[in-house]
């Protein structure tokens, strides 16, 4: 699990030429997108990230968990630019993007779509003009190119069926129909890479499933790469590819759910007992 | 204390070397939180204007800010400026009654709107409609993580949402101050006229012959600063908002007291420069 990579155990594919003179994340990797080594990020007295190396696999869903205020959502940032670490490497496609200009982190941001939490859609505009957004900001297209692309989405969505939505504000809207729009929003663009910040924080069991159902949906209609931060651990082994702990700013497990599951690992332990998902261990513990 | 060896020990400061610090920590402290507080302004106000040369450029955010500062701000403004000019005519009346110099109620109201009343007055109602709507609209858009949206789309959140506010109050405040001017002095003729018998005669023509362009060209020269310095203030208090609701209400209130103490203090220091720069006819 998280073990340190190297050029040939991790499935790199794209021999060629190599910018980084060695380097072995300096090659678009066919499994790997996203690759994270020993990024650290301190605010004032607060060291939250300490060393995280992470590994996210192209085209899976790969979920971050862990307690609350361990970082999480501040690794996430990292991910997209929002937040410039300490010290530490973002490998994107091969690519280390900490050195980044802001233009060139601009351009790179075209690859990322973001859910955020509560959505975070613009007050001041209509469903429409949210999702419709990344489009009019980047491109000039015409208004029914625009419209085409987004009465698709509200379709692929299950939006459409909603009476008038197009024309709602986010405060007419219900928690889930909330979330699908941020999620149309983030693929209007077509991102390779789709961040979800704890996306069903908030909502009730049959809600939550149903963001469930559409994260996995995503995943395999748009084949993104999805990663998805949470704290519900029945979310994470539902929809989950691939799930790595982050715990006192490290990634303290990473693997399969299978893997995961498997571990001995302390702090996992007690997360996954806590949630029901498996028996607490007692005295000696299971093998 | 204790002391183990003299090598894991820093070197002993001697006691009047760390009074010495100490004092210059106490003198420092003060000029680096004003330096501070000016400079992080600065640079967000640097970073709004550079963005204005930068492609895209968003007119309909532009003219949208300017609808919202300067048309949503006219019926206050008209309210405040009636009875501003009424209020100073009655003071001038009495005043000038004890010299029996009356007819001069047109110059010295004119003279005070122009120079004064109507661009403090205009900055002070913008600042408590407009500059505390901006900063309470940033400071929900930061909690509500909209301006990291914006951020994920790459777009700069200066340049969507601060740069708009800042040249639109800047560019209206003038607007907002003439229109102070023009209903100013119709509450101070009314009232001269109607209810203090003043003649008509002598009050129009002390206000032309006493009364320049020079006096309004000061009035809206101060208005563009004063409309600078409070979205300036309101931006940058909703700007950097952290935390929930709050912190955007403090924020607001954060944002209209020093939007209102910037508009006086510099407005001292404004007609200053501008007396020693003009100086007035005798």
């Amino acid at each position: 699990m998280n073990q340190p990579p190297t050029p040939t155990s991790q499935g790199s594919s794209s021999p060629g030429p190599d910018p980084a003179g060695g380097n072995p994340f300096a090659q678009r990797d066919e499994r790997w997108q996203i690759r994270v080594r020993g990024l650290n990020k301190t605010f004032g007295p607060q060291h939250v990230l300490r060393g995280v190396d992470l590994d996210i696999e192209r085209g899976r869903t790969n979920i971050i968990i862990g307690g609350s205020g361990q970082g999480k959502s501040v690794l996430m940032k990292h991910l997209m630019g929002l937040l410039h670490p300490d010290s530490g490497e973002i490998w994107v496609d091969g690519i280390d993007v900490v050195p980044f200009t802001a233009a060139e982190m601009g351009k790179l941001r075209r690859k990322f779509g973001m859910v955020f939490q509560y959505a975070a859609l613009f007050d001041s505009m209509n469903v429409v003009e949210n999702i419709a957004f990344p489009l009019v900001e980047r491109y000039n297209l015409s208004r029914n190119e625009i419209m085409e692309r987004v009465r698709d989405l509200l379709q692929r969505l299950d939006l459409a069926k909603v009476d008038g939505i197009e024309k709602k504000i986010p405060p007419e809207l219900s928690g889930g129909q909330r979330k699908r729009v941020g999620l149309a929003r983030a693929l209007i663009d077509r991102p390779e890479i789709l961040l979800y910040d704890e996306p069903t924080t908030g909502l009730d069991p049959v809600a939550t499933k149903n963001v469930d159902e559409m994260i996995r949906r995503t995943a395999d209609e748009f084949g993104v790469t999805s990663v998805v931060i949470s704290h519900d651990m029945a979310s994470t082994f539902r929809i989950g590819d691939r799930i790595s702990m982050l715990h006192e700013g490290k990634i303290v497990v990473s693997g399969t759910p299978q893997e995961v599951l498997a571990s001995r690992h302390p702090a996992l332990r007690e997360f996954v007992e806590t949630s029901g998902l498996v028996a607490p261990e007692n005295g000696e513990g299971r093998s | 204390m204790t002391t183990t060896s003299s090598a894991d020990n820093p070197p002993e400061v001697p006691p009047y070397e760390r009074r010495f610090r100490t004092l210059l920590d106490h003198l420092v402290a003060p000029i680096l939180i004003i330096l501070n507080y000016f400079g992080e302004r600065a640079i967000m106000l640097g970073h709004a204007l550079s963005a204005l040369v930068r492609r895209p450029f968003r007119l309909r955010l532009f003219l949208d800010q300017m609808e919202f500062v300067g048309v949503g701000s006219l019926p206050i403004i008209s309210l405040v400026g009636f009875f501003s000019g009424a209020v100073s005519a009655q003071q001038a009346i009495t005043a000038l009654r004890i010299f029996n110099q009356e007819r001069f109620v047109g110059a010295t109201v004119g003279i005070s709107l122009a120079q004064e009343l109507a661009p403090v007055f205009t900055g002070l109602m913008i600042t408590a409609r407009a500059g505390s709507g901006m900063a309470t609209e940033l400071g929900s858009m930061r909690i509500t993580e909209q301006i990291d949206a914006l951020s994920t789309f790459a777009v700069d959140p200066i340049q969507y949402l601060v740069t708009p506010r800042v040249i639109a109050t800047t560019l209206i405040m003038p607007v907002m101050t003439m229109v102070f001017n023009i209903v100013g002095l119709v509450g101070a003729y009314l009232f001269s006229i109607y209810f203090e018998h003043i003649d008509l005669g002598q009050f129009t023509e002390q206000f032309t012959y006493w009364t320049d362009p020079k006096d309004y060209i000061i009035g809206v020269s101060k208005a563009l600063v004063f409309g600078l310095v409070l979205s300036v203030a309101a931006c940058y208090q909703g700007f950097n908002v952290r935390g929930g609701a709050k912190e955007v209400g403090l924020a607001t209130t954060r944002a209209v007291v020093a939007g209102s103490v910037s508009i006086l203090v510099s407005d001292y220091f404004l007609i200053d420069a501008f007396h020693i720069l003009w100086p007035y006819k005798s």
